[in-house]
């Protein structure tokens, strides 16, 4: 009984108390205002990676574009909070504002998917490489606006006016700006369990059977009766969902989004992958630990300046041996043996 | 009417006659065996009738349904199952879900009940769970329903591919050769049990098979293919001394 509980539920319960933990610490004061400012950074960039695992390491697919989802539900959930600001409360404006990103980026998602998810391996990688930065950059040349006369929309600033009730919404290289500051840490942790539940039960269902079915062979899949297509399709959308929602709580905690280019461009693409990577790819929960200590790791060594990045890419390869170096996983496993054999009382009966 | 009729069946690839010509009739709880040389086109008939690849010309007819160049998952549901010469497991599933994997069509679920865990998934993930452990208790490989598909030793992986192509409530069953690099005691073992999915569960087998005893304990019936065209037909002891099909295997 308590054996089931800890399987299912063990991860949740860490998340839990890790919750509780910095937010007992914050409200001690016990944390650097620079520490605390990185927490919810580090609950969407979580979300994204649990995103984008369920596109790579269930569905198989390898997509370099996963920041272009997080974009577009950023913008969309910040044009829809500057929209409502006036009209509707604070949480209910935030709640709905998640909706929108997340519809939104789940319906580039399934467009994308179409033509994307008939390629495969490097191709397909590529392709949603493309994705991603066309994405962004229509997000950072366009203007966009509301006023008495509708809406307008233009791709060069002389174009762009407005009447002097209008409300600028994007403003080309200039961006989103004037977003409420709706995210929090507890939002944050609450939106990266909702992510988690939700894949776990796909994966825990016909669907995520279907998926992992199409992902160890497809040919085998097809014949078994699995449509492949709808099920690539099902996964893909959903993994571009969650990323959407992970961009919501990006742009209402940094409430300003000028220069894009570095949030969103395939650098950011690449960093989520080498979240997967690193934290297992596959390993659902995995993802998100590796998210938090990568994300943190060279934002606590600012202090040493120019090395930081030289440090964090020693790191990652150290980490990469670690978890798949044939010669040191079999090394691990011994020293696990070792250990058991130590402690009688663990090697027995337990296992 | 025969279960499963091909008719003036083509396929070539490149100017190469892979399959011409062919047709056979196989009656409902036949045990059929396909066999020829290697290269004779005996796979790639398994994947014409699962539609793997579209013919160039011919009818495949299953219990009276046109089945010719529908997509592989639409044959699955008319009524085909398979295995794979070169295994296909879901090699990172365990088991049990490889099988549940083959009863997916037979509980059907929204995605939603899934990951809302509604009581349509419960009640229907525990009926699947009974039903794929019926079916794993088959092939004695219920001890075995958490190991992952890949650690099995070869010849279990043989039988869980069986396994999941029975999940899929088949009327017909194609194994591609189901008895290559079994010893013989597992090869006997695996006589017996297509004998028992063919009396007890009532299927159709056909089955391609390099296995001479194997082919000519179990199969009723043959079809000798060759580069590609029918070399002989019909029940298996007049066709293995057909003069024309021995200088096939052996040379002159």
């Amino acid at each position: 009984m308590l054996n089931t509980i800890r399987r299912k539920y063990g991860f949740y319960i860490v998340i839990v108390l890790f919750w509780l933990l910095m937010t007992l610490l914050k409200s001690a004061g016990a944390l650097s205002s620079h520490f605390a400012s990185l927490l919810v950074p580090m609950t969407y960039y979580a979300i994204a990676a649990v995103a984008l695992n369920l596109c790579v390491g269930i569905l198989g697919e390898l997509s370099i574009g996963h920041a272009g989802f997080m974009c577009i539900g950023a913008f969309s959930g910040a044009i829809f909070s500057l929209l409502t600001k006036e009209a509707l409360p604070g949480a209910l404006r935030f709640f709905l504002a998640f909706l929108v990103g997340i519809a939104l980026a789940a319906l580039f998602g399934f467009l994308i998917g179409i033509p994307v998810l008939r390629l495969k391996g490097d191709y397909l990688a590529i392709v949603t490489l493309a994705f991603g930065e066309i994405i962004k950059n229509i997000l950072q040349a366009v203007y966009f606006g509301v006023d008495s006369k509708g809406v307008h929309l233009a791709l060069d600033m002389t174009d762009f006016t407005l009447e002097p009730d209008g409300l600028t919404l994007i403003k080309g290289p200039q961006g989103v700006s004037g977003t409420p500051r709706d995210s929090s840490f507890t939002v944050g942790i609450i939106v990266l369990l909702l992510a988690l539940v939700l894949v776990h039960h796909l994966m825990d269902s016909r669907d995520g059977r279907a998926i992992m079915a199409i992902r160890d062979n497809r040919i085998a899949a097809e014949a078994t009766g699995i449509h492949v297509t709808r099920y690539k399709m099902l996964a893909f959308t959903l993994s571009a969902a969650i990323a959407g929602a992970a961009g919501v709580l990006f742009s209402h905690n940094v409430t300003t989004m000028t220069n894009i280019t570095n949030y969103f461009n395939y650098n950011a693409s690449i960093m989520l992958l080498v979240y997967v990577v690193l934290g297992g790819i596959g390993n659902i929960n995995g993802s998100v630990v590796a998210a938090m200590i990568l994300y943190l790791l060279p934002e606590m060594m600012r202090g040493l300046q120019r090395y930081r990045m030289l440090i964090y890419a020693i790191v990652l390869i150290l980490m990469m041996l670690f978890n798949w170096s044939p010669a040191l996983v079999e090394k691990r496993r011994k020293a696990v043996a070792w250990l058991k054999n130590k402690l009688p009382g663990r090697g027995k009966g337990v296992a | 009417m025969a279960l499963l009729s091909i008719d003036h069946l083509s396929i070539s690839f490149g100017g190469l006659a892979a399959v011409y010509n062919l047709s056979m009739e196989i009656e409902q709880g036949a045990l059929y065996g396909l066999i020829g040389p290697n290269g004779a086109g005996k796979t790639t008939v398994f994947n014409l009738l699962t539609g793997v690849y579209k013919p160039k010309e011919g009818l495949i007819r299953l219990d009276g349904q046109d089945i010719t160049g529908l997509a592989p998952a639409q044959i699955s549901a008319a009524g085909i199952a398979r295995t794979f010469q070169n295994i296909r497991l879901f090699r990172a599933l365990s088991v049990i879900d490889n099988v549940k994997v083959g009863l997916h069509e037979s509980f059907p679920y929204s995605t939603l009940a899934g990951v809302l865990r509604l009581p349509s998934f419960r009640k229907q993930e525990q009926a699947i769970d009974d039903r794929a452990m019926e079916i794993l208790e088959i092939f004695k490989l219920g001890e075995q329903r958490d190991l992952l598909a890949a650690n099995l030793p070869y010849g279990a992986q043989r039988k869980l591919e069986i396994a999941r192509a029975l999940a899929t409530k088949p009327k017909l069953l194609l194994l591609d050769e189901p008895a290559a690099g079994m010893n013989p005691g597992e090869t006997q073992e695996l006589m017996d049990t297509i004998r028992y999915i063919r009396d007890e569960l009532g299927l159709t087998v056909l089955l391609i098979e390099h296995d001479m005893r194997l082919v000519s304990g179990i199969c009723e019936q043959l079809t000798v293919l060759n580069f590609g065209r029918m070399l002989a037909q019909g029940e298996t002891k007049q066709v293995l001394q057909d003069p024309e099909v021995i200088k096939a295997y052996l040379g002159e």
